[in-house]
């Protein structure tokens, strides 16, 4: 049997794919920003604060980064409500991904901080700086162009991650794909068009940070390290 | 209705964790092999070929796995071939590996500096016998430690196949859990399988990369 491709069966779906395509976006951006902000939270503490904090910190980050992401979604969506602690599908996969998310980018980010010489805060809080200006323009900057590129690729690597959160029925893009081969079962051409999407993110992101950081790290171009 | 111990519980999931250790070892023997043939490939020089696999890694790295499976599950389908959910997983997970490790190995091998292909040059030794004599041996070297690390996102990945039905340790959990409803447990349980596999790859590939970097190699 060859194979038969019929993607106009697909236009009656337009809407269906426009929903998830949001939803992935939306998910994707909200868990960007709020997985960056924990993971300069996490990363600080991880470096600065007392022993037990900066070893439960660790614990965290190890337990996710050495588990599916899948399998954290379902502990969160199924596991959670057990507990008492009733959330919908949309919280849950915005939780996941964001806790998923920080703690690759702490481990990152620590990585970034650590390089920073003392001396140079030091310097810095010599030079009148508050405590609060000195570290931010002087540790957390730079730490961050160092690892933008590794940034950069963690957060693509959660966008496509995201198509799991699916299986807990929220209408993404794989949902919409899902949805549409369960209507007219013409589910290799679904998949195949929503993974040219995925890609089409992929590659839209990529551009996206690379422009965003040009701007953010302008002053790097002038070829210090 | 029957009634599941903890013992049950733990006992299933581990006999289903085979599986899970069963599906990585496939996807990484199979990936590494792929992967190798790719960036041998890559190597010889042939522009077309490059272009081809660079299009290969990057289409493979920018879509999501889960993707990747329901194109092997169903595309076969599609051209009229009944594959089971072993078979499409397996190959899945083989292409998805060999593209990452094949992008790894690429950094690995251009990580040695260049000045090294033009010494060996000058020193009077051919494309091969550099290869073989300065290249390989400080780039086989560099890949250890990533390519251990990435066995982690092997054996992570294996997770999703339980989303085309394949019973291994993820499948197994849901499937206990719409018997027991016992999510919390039973989640629990098989995050802590996952981590007792992982972790200690992930702590190797760490004591590798600092003994490398140790030794005064970058």
């Amino acid at each position: 049997m060859g194979l038969t491709l019929d993607f106009l069966a697909l236009s009656p779906y337009v809407g269906e794919l426009a929903r998830g395509l949001v939803t992935t976006v939306v998910l994707t951006v909200v868990t960007t920003l709020s997985g960056l902000m924990l993971a300069i939270v996490v990363a600080y503490l991880r470096v600065h604060a007392a022993t037990w904090v900066r070893r439960i910190l660790g614990g965290y980050v190890e337990l996710t980064r050495n588990t599916p992401f899948i399998v954290q979604l379902f502990f969160i969506f199924f596991g959670l409500p057990a507990l008492g602690i009733k959330i919908d599908a949309i919280t849950a996969a915005f939780l996941a991904m964001t806790l998923n998310l920080a703690a690759y980018t702490a481990e990152i980010l620590r990585a970034g901080i650590e390089a920073t010489g003392r001396g140079q805060l030091e310097a810095a809080r010599t030079l009148g700086m508050s405590k609060f200006q000195s570290y931010r323009h002087v540790v957390l900057v730079p730490a961050f162009a160092r690892i933008y590129p590794a940034l950069t690729s963690q957060c693509i690597i959660v966008m496509l991650g995201s198509a799991v959160v699916s299986q807990i029925s929220v209408f993404d893009l794989t949902y919409a794909a899902n949805f549409i081969q369960s209507r007219n079962f013409r589910s290799f051409e679904a998949y195949l068009l929503v993974t040219l999407v995925y890609l089409l993110l992929a590659v839209g992101m990529r551009q996206l940070f690379l422009l965003v950081g040009r701007r953010l790290f302008a002053f790097r171009q002038g070829g210090q390290a | 209705m029957i009634e599941f111990t903890l013992w049950d519980i733990v006992r299933n999931l581990l006999l289903a964790a085979r599986w899970t250790i069963v599906l990585s070892l496939i996807a990484f023997v199979g990936g590494a092999s792929l992967g190798l043939l790719f960036t041998v490939l890559r190597l010889s020089g042939n522009r077309l070929l490059k272009v081809m696999i660079g299009v290969y890694v990057d289409v493979f790295q920018g879509t999501p796995l889960l993707m990747q499976l329901f194109l092997a599950y169903f595309g076969a389908a599609a051209l009229g071939f009944n594959v089971s959910a072993w078979a499409a997983a397996s190959v899945a997970l083989t292409l998805f590996t060999s593209a990452f490790l094949c992008d790894i190995w690429r950094g690995c091998l251009e990580a040695v500096p260049r000045g090294q292909w033009h010494a060996s040059r000058v020193l009077g030794m051919d494309y091969l016998q550099t290869m073989r004599h300065v290249i390989l041996p400080q780039a086989l070297r560099l890949s250890v430690p990533p390519t251990v690390g990435f066995s982690v996102q092997v054996v992570k990945g294996t997770a999703l196949a339980s989303v085309i039905g394949f019973v291994e340790l993820t499948k197994a959990g849901t499937m206990l859990n719409n018997a027991t409803f016992a999510p919390f447990t039973i989640f629990a349980l098989v995050a802590l399988i996952y981590f007792a596999l992982c972790y200690p790859l992930s702590r190797y590939s760490r004591y590798l990369e600092r003994r490398l970097y140790d030794a005064g190699m970058r």
